[in-house]
């Protein structure tokens, strides 16, 4: 594990030498959605019957999984794409640091700012609901699944890249739709079947409903079958990303 | 920092291809660059250079053939020959985030070294840094970058060190200080390879010289040798009044221009320069300026690269 803290240490650095964009910027984001919806939707949205949530509550955990997702997709791939872009990936390239060594430091420093983010929504939003903890250890995988695989996607996309816009558009053509449409918002189980049966296909969905039972203890899918998604897309989505980096595919051309 | 090793070859590329696209970069380049050599690769731009370094550090993979350094395999064995190789890179290339210390820290750091701050100070020193430890990278004129490179490479005391073309952009006082430090490191027993534009300073720095063209190498030799062999002398005539008729010089000697008068005639050797100063006198001129102009390598290296010499 030759130079990973090293690694690790400069990718931290890296957002939070700039944290009024990569942490400030998120957490006001979420807050300035949980506001709107939450004057526009309260009293309209039904949401888990009979459990007594009220809709403001419940978007809470939504909003934190989402901007986890997004900020640890935007770190690790902001931060390759810039260093390759910049050229300084170099001398990166030129250590002996191991591939794994690379991929950990990477999803590491994903998985820290992702989770700041979230920690920062879920934190300022006590100023306005009260939220319940049911279940800890599932809000931890969830969250910490949900950093890795956007971690991951990040770094794929890093690699592919050749330039910003590239980037911009994986962002806000694959990941915003898909977290948008996971049912961050709202119970996929108001949805028409047709909907539903894409939210079903999203893993997004997994990792978002997982977590929101973390909070409620109660979700729109088993409780397995997310974990077992969710298990699975983390894990293959790692080996695609270590695949990648150990093969050199557009770094060592 | 002295340096001993038992590896007498620092870098050994055998048969070595890439081709990008249908473009060949390199072709079946057979190299080995000795331990505590200063060592020169020559070529025009597009001739291979570049991508035969970024080969050797493991930037670039090949297509086929293996390379070692300091008996380290670049692919199988990687992390131990990157350990020993430190590279200078080509462009300026700079990370916006940092300081220079912290780039200068994370580097080491890379390559699992802690509390390095006494040789990074050392360096710091030697490349007039000192000043500029705390600036941020994006702050830094272009030949402070350059010189910030140097250092990167050198934070872990690597015992071979590329240097693709380290003082382009560079000006004449940095340039002298940089050579200083890394002929101080040649000594101390760093191996040195070295690519530049400027063949002055291959002449006077390196022992020996490999030249690429079209990605073959083309020569490989001992940089005096190759002087000496190749060195030719050319004899710059003026003449004084009309000449009443064109000088021609006779078989042993070639007539290379004529220009308002002045001669400059090809020497293959000094000693030629009586025989013509008497054909001179014979043929009834009289000599206004003279002097013998030598070959330097620059001569020699276009001479080879327009095919007018054989390698």
């Amino acid at each position: 594990m030759s130079g990973f803290r090293t690694l690790f240490r400069k990718e931290m650095l890296r957002f939070w030498k700039v944290g009024f964009q990569t942490l400030g910027a998120p957490i006001l984001t979420s807050l300035l959605y949980l506001l709107i919806f939450s004057h526009a939707l309260k009293g309209r949205a039904e949401v888990y019957p009979g459990l007594g949530v009220d809709y403001v509550t419940f978007l809470v955990p939504g909003l934190a999984m989402m901007s986890l997702l997004q900020n640890a997709f935007a770190n690790s791939s902001s931060s390759l794409t810039q260093s390759k872009i910049m050229g300084n990936i170099v001398f990166l390239l030129l250590t002996p640091i191991s591939h794994f060594s690379f991929f950990i430091a990477y999803i590491l420093a994903a998985c820290v700012r992702g989770t700041l983010v979230a920690l920062g929504v879920v934190l300022a939003s006590l100023f306005f609901v009260e939220l319940p903890v049911n279940n800890i250890a599932l809000i931890i995988f969830f969250a910490v699944c949900g950093a890795v695989m956007l971690g991951s996607l990040g770094l794929i996309a890093g690699v592919w890249a050749e330039k910003f816009d590239q980037i911009a558009a994986f962002q806000n053509f694959v990941i915003l739709p898909m977290t948008f449409l996971s049912g961050v918002f709202y119970s996929v189980e108001k949805l028409p079947a047709f909907w539903k049966w894409i939210s079903h296909a999203n893993p997004f969905f997994y990792l978002i409903d997982g977590f929101r039972r973390g909070f409620f203890g109660h979700s729109d899918a088993e409780i397995y079958i997310s974990v077992s998604v969710v298990s699975l897309a983390t894990l293959s989505l790692s080996c695609v990303c270590l695949h990648i980096i150990r093969s050199g595919y557009k770094l060592r051309t | 920092m002295s340096l001993s090793t038992n590896t007498s070859v620092a870098i050994n590329v055998r048969q070595v291809s890439k081709k990008f696209g249908r473009i060949k970069a390199v072709e079946s380049v057979d190299l080995q660059v000795k331990s505590g050599e200063f060592f020169g690769l020559l070529g025009p731009n597009g001739a291979g250079k570049t991508t035969l370094i970024n080969i050797i550090a493991g930037l670039c993979l090949a297509d086929c053939g293996r390379v070692e350094v300091m008996g380290h395999d670049v692919v199988k064995d990687y992390q131990s020959a990157r350990r020993a190789l430190g590279v200078v890179p080509q462009e300026l290339v700079f990370d916006p985030f940092f300081t220079v210390r912290e780039t200068l820290r994370f580097q080491s750091g890379y390559f699992g070294i802690k509390h390095n701050d006494d040789w990074i100070d050392e360096i710091l020193d030697n490349l007039n840094l000192v000043d500029k430890a705390d600036a941020n990278m994006r702050s830094l004129s272009g030949g402070m970058k350059r010189r910030v490179l140097v250092a990167q490479a050198l934070v872990h005391r690597p015992p071979v060190i590329i240097l693709d073309e380290p003082t382009a952009g560079v000006d004449v006082d940095l340039r002298r200080g940089l050579w200083g430090f890394i002929q101080k490191l040649n000594n101390q027993g760093h191996t040195i390879v070295l690519t530049t534009h400027y063949l002055e300073e291959a002449e006077s720095l390196c022992n020996r010289v490999a030249m690429l063209k079209a990605g073959e190498i083309v020569l490989v030799e001992d940089t005096t040798n190759l002087l000496r062999r190749e060195k030719e002398s050319l004899l710059r005539v003026r003449l004084k009044g009309e000449a009443p008729y064109e000088f021609k010089p006779r078989g042993y000697a070639r007539l290379v221009s004529v220009t308002d008068g002045e001669y400059l005639i090809k020497l293959s050797g000094p000693s030629e320069v009586e025989n013509i100063l008497k054909d001179l006198r014979e043929s009834g001129f009289e000599i206004d300026k003279m002097e013998i102009e030598r070959e330097d390598l620059e001569d020699v290296f276009l001479s080879i690269m327009t095919g007018n010499k054989s390698s």
